[in-house]
């Protein structure tokens, strides 16, 4: 597939990298500089210019693309670049918008401003934290098959009843599927076997239906999951923690949002009626105490900036809260905020990048998750007649696929189905599998 | 001193308005020539002066003028003007003119200027205090009696909304002058053009009167209300759809059977809702109407109201009284509590009986409804639903913040956040009406010693509170079988006032009374 995508930054570069191996990416980006280095960075075709000029399109042959996505910082721009594209080829168009107003036309009117799929930020990155808040130990939850199937990353910690037992032995789960685990330290994500230890401090990556994600969660922690998740603070209000609290409510949760500015919160009170708004200073330890916040089952830290989200993080975490959030717009700080004590960081581009790339991927690929280290990938493949699953037992079908690739879970007319040795496959079944970096060029085209 | 205030325009419009108040005039000179009791040259006069003055006033100066001071100035000297104008028919009904007998017996109370103006006040501010000690058409002609219940439907969706309506020149300024005189904190367009938003409340306004006039009168043909003639029919549902209260029989609704009443009390129900809901709920929006947090509230404390009156009449004392026995009996516990609530609630005041002749219990938890108030947007005066169902939530927003002080919580109405800025409006209007209830009070209680009645402190706080918030009867000798012929002509005086600033909700009227209104 010929993919074109405009505005190479974060978001944009992310996304023509990991989209660069299986397709002829193009990109285009108004800066010269940018431009350059993408061109000995990635494997992709880099030109400079306006994405919305039509020269510049021209130039990038726009007529023979498959997909566009528009992925500058700036709204307008992108539902521009997509109209531009739109009148020029029949290219499938991506939009990446900030403004959550846009996102709504676009839901509620198909085809609005000539974008075939839009995906909002601050809506993805926000959809992610509550995931996360979701289940209590999750560093990540994605859901696959319209939310028949979660993915879930944890971290073991040392005194978990599971640190140290083999997969086997915490495998205790009918409709659950250990799909990798990564030990602590390692660059990159094992296939484990049943005999295979879970060391204290590894990441596991699970594959099920929710309820038993939700139950082996509970197994990781008892203490810290046993409680069900009721008193959410989220400390600024910007655009991410106001839909996050937004998303909670929707889920029966009343969050308490800490905002500084008094307009802002003003107006975060007026748009969410399920949460109270306080105005005042989140590092104000008088404050923190008097409002309880140490009692918070978990707190998102969601300032705008990083140093201080990161800084309202760690003094929520030294007032006893059992767990912390913070988003990060710098993708490079991710693991450096988990290392010094944030319990999940949530990056807004990661997330976009992820679920973009999601969409362009080969077209039967329809749902995807990233995980690193490694960049190994939990997949959802709709099963068609020339799949190499068609009609054949799980165990023939590893026969004839390369190591690293595991099926988590697979779903049926809307039901769950716990994939084993001699489970057959139909055309139009729902496969979600977990596939090795090295491995996911030859698996996405056999299945 | 230099005045900064375009009075001319303001009184130009006004000019404007007496001059059409000719057309509505010819309705009870039609029935005045049809009856042949008397009146017709009351009328004559007052449609001739009202033109006269009007045309006179129109050219004072340029309407072009009006901004938004001048609104304030044109809406408050409306009410006075019509009020003025429209007291004439009496004066000359009772007097004569040289040449002309006396429509009106000399036995009536009427021929006092002071009496003719309170009278009209009361019928345009549709509150339904009378002077009228005996109420007959053995004393007045069926024209007095007619005019005296079109007052009140005139008054009912408002003259200014009347006059916005019909009259082109007011199409810009319109919704300034219409907020200055609709009830409620603000001004609901319904349509992008005031003129057609001012239309469509008259409409809704005409036709629910019109529905309710053809089921009187159908209720009369089918036996059940022998004394509903089309005269009364007409004649109540002019002032049951204003919240107004006068009736031409002496015993107001006592006077006709239980279904007559029955039937005026989901009218009296409508009446006190907000006729922009009204509007879009015939328009087919009826949640509009249903999921309103005013109205829910509104019928709430109706349904509440009546549960308790009836409670207290259905196991209190055996009256004694003429409408029948009570206590014990369901039906008419129900029907008189539900009937008296919704009317003194709504600030109807009509009555199916005398509430004085009620134990103590009732008549306090009636003296309370007074203050209430129909919907925003409604026809019904007192402090307004919409604005106790506001003050409540703030407080307790107010209880929330005293424990987490940094909190920040928006009273909400109905989902939509409340500015500040209106919540303030809220307080000070609620706070002025009972300073005012409170100063009015304590002048009626002194000026009335100078007269031989000896007044209970009940009487004297109703008579204030009845005017004030446009509702009518009181209790004791204001009550709705009393009348308030025997103040002193300064109370009098007084209670126009107070049913004048009343009925424009205060600040209107007010405003005019400071010098930054005139001078800054």
């Amino acid at each position: 597939m010929r993919i074109l995508v405009v505005g190479a930054g974060e978001v944009g570069s992310s996304i023509a990298g990991s989209l660069s191996d299986g397709h002829d990416v193009i990109v285009v980006d108004i800066d010269p500089e940018r431009v350059d280095s993408l061109t000995y960075s990635e494997d992709v075709l880099a030109i400079a210019g306006d994405g919305t000029d039509t020269d510049v399109l021209r130039d990038a042959g726009v007529e023979a693309v498959d997909v566009v996505i528009a992925s500058t910082d700036d709204d307008e721009t992108n539902l521009a670049v997509c109209g531009t594209v739109d009148t020029m080829s029949d290219a499938f168009t991506i939009a990446r918008v900030k403004n959550t107003v846009y996102l709504d036309t676009w839901r509620e009117y198909e085809g609005a401003f000539d974008v075939d799929f839009m995906v909002c930020t601050d809506l993805l990155a926000a959809e992610a934290i509550v995931r996360v808040i979701g289940l209590p130990t999750a560093q990540d939850v994605d859901p696959f098959a319209d939310g028949l199937v979660e993915m879930a990353e944890f971290d073991v910690p040392a005194d978990s009843p599971i640190a140290g037992e083999t997969v086997a032995e915490a495998d205790r789960f009918e409709e659950l599927t250990f799909v990798a685990v990564i030990p602590d330290g390692a660059d990159h994500a094992e296939i484990p076997r049943g005999d295979t230890v879970i060391y204290p401090d590894s990441r596991v990556v699970v594959v099920g239906r929710p309820p038993s994600v939700r139950e082996f969660a509970r197994s990781i922690d008892p203490e810290s999951a046993a409680g069900k998740v009721e008193d959410v603070v989220i400390v600024g209000g910007s655009k991410t923690g106001e839909l996050t609290a937004a998303a909670l409510a929707n889920r029966g949760i009343h969050p308490r949002i800490i905002e500084y500015d008094e307009e802002r919160a003003r107006e975060l009170a007026e748009r969410l009626p399920g949460a109270t708004v306080y105005s005042h200073d989140a590092t104000d330890p008088e404050f923190l105490s008097r409002e309880h916040v140490k009692d918070a089952d978990a707190v998102v830290a969601t300032l705008g900036s990083d140093e201080r989200s990161l800084l309202a993080a760690l003094l929520a975490k030294r007032e006893g809260v059992e767990r912390t959030i913070a988003v990060v717009e710098q993708m490079r700080y991710v693991d450096l905020f988990e290392t010094v004590g944030v319990d999940v960081a949530v990056n807004p581009r990661q997330v976009t990048a992820e679920e973009i790339t999601r969409f362009t991927r080969e077209r039967r690929a329809e749902n995807v998750a990233i995980i690193e280290p490694g960049g190994a990938e939990v997949l959802e493949v709709e099963v068609e007649e020339d799949s190499v699953l068609t009609g054949r037992t799980i165990k023939e079908v590893m026969a004839d696929l390369p190591d690293g690739v595991v099926v988590g879970a697979i779903t049926r007319n809307g039901d769950y189905v716990t994939p084993r040795g001699d489970t057959v496959v139909d055309v139009g079944d729902h496969v979600v599998a977990f596939v090795q970096a090295s491995a996911l060029d030859e698996v996405t085209s056999k299945l | 001193m230099t005045l900064r205030v375009t009075w001319r325009a303001s009184a130009s419009l006004v000019g404007t308005v007496l001059k059409w108040m000719t057309v509505p005039l010819l309705l009870p000179l039609a029935v005045a020539l049809y009856y042949g009791d008397g009146g017709i040259a009351a009328f004559v006069t007052t449609i001739a002066a009202s033109f006269t003055v009007g045309v006179a006033l129109e050219r004072l100066g340029d309407p072009a003028d009006l901004g938004s001071r001048e609104g304030f100035l044109m809406v408050a000297a409306t009410w006075l003007a019509v009020s003025i104008v429209g007291a004439i028919p009496y004066l000359v009904a009772a007097h004569g003119l040289p040449g002309i007998a006396a429509a009106t017996s000399p036995g009536s109370t009427l021929g006092s200027p002071v009496n003719a103006l309170f009278e009209t006040m009361s019928g345009f501010t549709t509150t339904g205090a009378t002077v009228m000690g005996d109420i007959s058409f053995d004393q007045h002609s069926h024209g007095i009696l007619l005019w005296r219940q079109l007052t009140q439907w005139l008054g009912g969706m408002g003259i200014v909304v009347l006059a916005v309506a019909i009259l082109p020149e007011l199409s810009v300024g319109g919704a300034q002058l219409m907020d200055a005189e609709a009830p409620g904190p603000s001004l609901e367009k319904l349509t992008p053009r005031i003129a057609e938003t001012a239309r469509a409340l008259w409409l809704a306004y005409a036709g629910i009167t019109a529905v309710e006039i053809v089921l009187l009168y159908g209720l009369h043909h089918g036996g059940f209300a022998p004394n509903m003639g089309l005269y009364n029919a007409v004649a109540h549902g002019f002032t049951t759809m204003a919240t107004g209260g006068f009736s031409p029989e002496a015993r107001s609704i006592e006077a006709f059977a239980g279904v007559v009443q029955w039937v005026i009390v989901p009218f009296m129900l409508l009446a006190g809702t907000n006729f922009a809901l009204i509007w879009q709920a015939l328009t087919g929006d009826t949640d509009a109407l249903f999921g309103d947090s005013e109205f829910r509230f509104y019928t709430g404390v109706l349904a509440t109201f009546t549960a308790l009156i009836a409670g207290l009449l259905f196991t209190g004392p055996t009256l004694d009284v003429v409408v029948g026995p009570i206590a014990g009996e369901l039906e008419s516990s129900l029907r008189h509590a539900a009937f008296q609530a919704v009317s003194i609630v709504t600030t109807t005041g009509y009555a199916s009986m005398d509430f004085a002749e009620w134990g103590t219990a009732g008549q306090y938890v009636l003296f309370i409804a007074i203050f209430l108030g129909g919907s925003a947007g409604s026809t019904g005066g007192a402090v307004k639903m919409v604005r106790w169902l506001v003050i409540l939530k703030s407080l307790k927003r107010e209880l929330f913040t005293t424990v987490h002080p940094e909190a920040v919580r928006p009273v909400r109405l109905g989902g939509r956040a409340l500015d500040e800025t209106a919540l303030r409006g809220i307080y000070a209007f609620t706070a002025v009406y009972f300073v005012l209830f409170v100063a009015a009070t304590i002048f009626v209680a002194v000026d009335v010693t100078r007269i031989p009645e000896t007044l209970s402190a009940l009487e004297v706080m109703s008579a204030v509170a009845a005017t004030l918030g446009n509702v009518g009867p009181g209790f004791g000798a204001v009550g709705p079988m009393g009348f308030y012929e025997f103040l002193p002509a300064s109370t009098k005086l007084a209670m126009v006032g107070l049913m004048w600033i009343g009925r424009l909700e205060i600040l209107p009227v007010l405003v005019l009374l400071t010098r930054a209104y005139w001078t800054s």
